[in-house]
């Protein structure tokens, strides 16, 4: 691009000061547009390659049966999208009352004690941890109990129709608390954001007409923060859906022959919606798992059936991340102060 | 305040009543979201506590009935000469010198940041000087597309195209030999993962520096190219800063692309075209495969979370610290 360009030295009716330096200005403003752009090139590369190589093996048969060690063609994703589906539910209801909660302590009643400071300055800490260290700390504590009852004595309450393994081993409920602690601090700052948003005339509003402080949270503040709440809850989401690392160190098997609460189709819950109970204990496989066992395989056939899953990943991902935007859309554009 | 006709109650009675009930509501929904914040701090006291627990000195060893070899954390088992003096991983042997793994972390970070950082920055640079706000309008999504990519399916990327369809064939005119698994292959995909977030980042520092500085850069005649780089990169530059830290923790701590990408060789080596072992990859074949549940070598994994766990942490502190201390501020 630049050699074609007239420099001072090539050209003596380009002199003056003006023009020293413009090969170096037009590589540089080239390379910054080339790696903007990269961003662009790398995703179309990505899902083009995923495309080619998931194209021979993505159909129906794929989305509805259980995974087969034997035969790539009978391998199937169902009992991994349950999985998931059932870890990110577990999920969704620790994180998300807690996460908000904290948000709103935060926001609306801390003062700037030091605990205040230290619970900020660690948020921002906590985000940067690794993903595998969470997958230590749920081992560790929701796996083993730190080892209080030995695994050889392996505890199972009774409970009616509900068995409820101590400690709870490598479960589904393990896997959702974990990566629940993992996306805390994504729902907490979207939280905190979304409430820093409202604005304080609301509050004094509602303050100055006798409402107390939770009930001018929960009437006038919450509603209003719901969207950005909500947004944050998808990215959480969807953060947790791709996380492997740590459900492999809790424990997710890359192959079950039986889903969680014997679980396998929209059915088995209105036939007896009880099995429900058995789901958080029950053993388990994830989307993201199963992908890593076939990519890993030997034989080149599962390759294509690993980009498969990925595919279907993919896609979950895209409707998620429609419907955050969709919802910030929406929204952004009715309230207006 | 139903009792509206009770005499015997004023109803000033029942709104003290009613006050005192809700004061006690009020305290009681205060320290429940009090506990939800304090569980952030929990978390991180939980993780510090593990690792310390199971790798440096057993706090539970000193309750448990009988003080065998099972319940001793893992530096009190093995020296730390040996942990960070030897070169020898092979855990089924008890030789446990982390320097291997160490090494292929390191290796795998460098090339990232090789990859990453300056396409990073100078896609920033185009983002906060260069760009209309129709291509800011494409490329800012598209950044936070490829940051919500789950890290496996870079993995499998870097395993399943880049090796053998980009590394093999190009190394392979120079007449080298490109391992199935490789650390190049790893770099390159960690690389591409930390672009968005050195980009965001640094493109905030670079936007919050002030008109003012610019508009005075060109009014005495700079081109763009000598404001952005003599001007907004020099003032946005704790935030850069910044803002690499956090790729190279990130870049550190990323697990399952290295883990397909990049294998499990526990060598001692520096071609990049060769597999290594990273902490992280080891983190996770321990675990996955077969490691006695209380033995030494599930020890081992919490003895590589702490390293892990410091690097990452002294990481994202300086990082904290640099944007802190060295933040020009401006009227």
């Amino acid at each position: 691009m630049s050699a074609a360009l007239p420099t001072p030295e090539t050209s003596p009716l380009l002199p003056g000061p003006n023009n020293r330096g413009q090969g170096e200005r037009m590589w540089f403003a080239w390379l910054s547009w080339a790696s903007a752009w990269m961003s662009l090139f790398v995703l179309g590369v990505f899902l083009a390659v995923i495309a080619v190589q998931a194209a021979p093996w993505f159909d129906w048969q794929f989305l509805t049966s259980n995974n087969s060690a034997i035969d790539p063609q009978k391998a199937g994703i169902l009992y991994g999208l349950w999985g998931s589906f059932w870890m990110i539910c577990l999920m969704v209801l620790f994180a998300v009352p807690v996460g908000v909660g904290a948000g709103l302590y935060l926001e609306e009643y801390a003062s700037d004690s030091w605990l205040t400071r230290v619970i900020r300055v660690n948020l921002a800490n906590l985000a940067g941890v690794p993903s595998i260290v969470y997958g230590i700390l749920g081992l560790t504590v929701f796996v083993r109990m730190f080892g209080l009852f030995q695994a050889k004595d392996h505890f199972v309450f009774n409970l009616v129709i509900v068995q409820v393994p101590l400690p709870f081993g490598p479960t589904i409920i393990s896997a959702a608390l974990t990566l629940g602690l993992l996306v805390l601090p994504v729902i907490i700052v979207a939280t905190q954001e979304a409430i820093r948003a409202v604005p304080a005339s609301i509050r004094h509003a509602s303050l100055a007409l006798g409402a107390t402080r939770w009930q001018t949270i929960y009437i006038q503040v919450l509603p209003i923060a719901t969207p950005g709440i909500l947004t944050g809850v998808i990215l959480a989401v969807s953060r947790a859906i791709g996380e492997t690392a740590p459900i492999i160190l809790v424990g997710a098997a890359a192959g079950i022959t039986i889903p969680p609460g014997g679980i396998d189709s929209i059915g088995d819950i209105v036939r007896n919606p009880g099995a429900l109970l058995n789901v958080p204990f029950g053993e388990f496989t994830a989307l993201p798992m199963q992908i890593y066992g076939w990519a890993t395989e030997s034989r080149t056939e599962y390759h294509g059936v690993a980009a498969a899953g990925i595919l279907v990943l993919l896609l979950l991902l895209l409707f998620l991340n429609g419907v955050a935007i969709y919802i910030r859309n929406r929204y952004q554009k009715k309230l207006k102060w | 305040m139903s009792e509206r006709g009770n005499n015997a109650r004023l109803p000033v009675d029942d709104l003290l009543i009613r006050r005192s009930g809700q004061r006690f509501r009020e305290q009681t929904i205060r320290f429940a979201l009090q506990l939800c914040a304090l569980l952030s701090i929990f978390t991180t006291v939980g993780i510090v506590f593990i690792l310390f627990n199971e790798s440096v000195f057993s706090i539970s060893s000193l309750f448990a009935a009988d003080r065998g070899e099972e319940s001793l954390a893992f530096f009190q088992q093995v020296s730390l000469g040996e942990f960070f003096g030897s070169t020898d991983w092979s855990p089924r042997a008890e030789k446990y010198g982390v320097i291997p793994l160490l090494s292929g972390t390191l290796m795998i970070t460098f090339i990232a940041a090789l990859v990453g950082l300056p396409i990073g920055v100078l896609a920033a640079v185009y983002l906060a000087e260069y760009a209309s706000p129709r291509t800011r309008s494409i490329v800012k999504p598209t950044l936070e597309l490829l940051a919500g990519i789950p890290t496996i399916v870079f993995g499998f990327f870097a395993l399943r195209f880049i090796t053998p369809y980009l590394l093999k064939p190009i190394f392979g005119l120079v007449g080298l030999e490109v391992g199935f698994q490789n650390a190049l292959s790893a770099g390159i995909v960690v690389g591409l993962m930390i672009i968005p977030m050195v980009c965001s980042l640094s493109e905030d520092a670079m936007r919050s520096v002030p008109r003012t500085l610019r508009e005075a850069g060109y009014a005495l005649g700079s081109t763009k190219y000598d404001v952005s780089v003599k001007v907004v990169i020099p003032a946005a530059f704790s935030g850069i800063i910044a803002s690499f830290l956090l790729a190279f923790a990130r870049a550190i701590g990323e697990t399952m692309a290295v883990t397909l990408a990049a294998g499990k060789q526990p060598v001692l080596n520096l071609n990049p075209l060769e597999g290594v072992y990273s902490m992280t990859a080891y983190m996770v074949s321990t675990q996955s495969g077969e490691a006695d549940a209380y033995g030494l070598q599930n020890k081992s994994l919490y003895a590589v979370g702490l390293c892990l766990f410091v690097m990452t942490l002294v990481m994202s502190v300086v990082s904290q610290w640099v944007m802190k201390r060295y933040r020009e501020t401006y009227q």
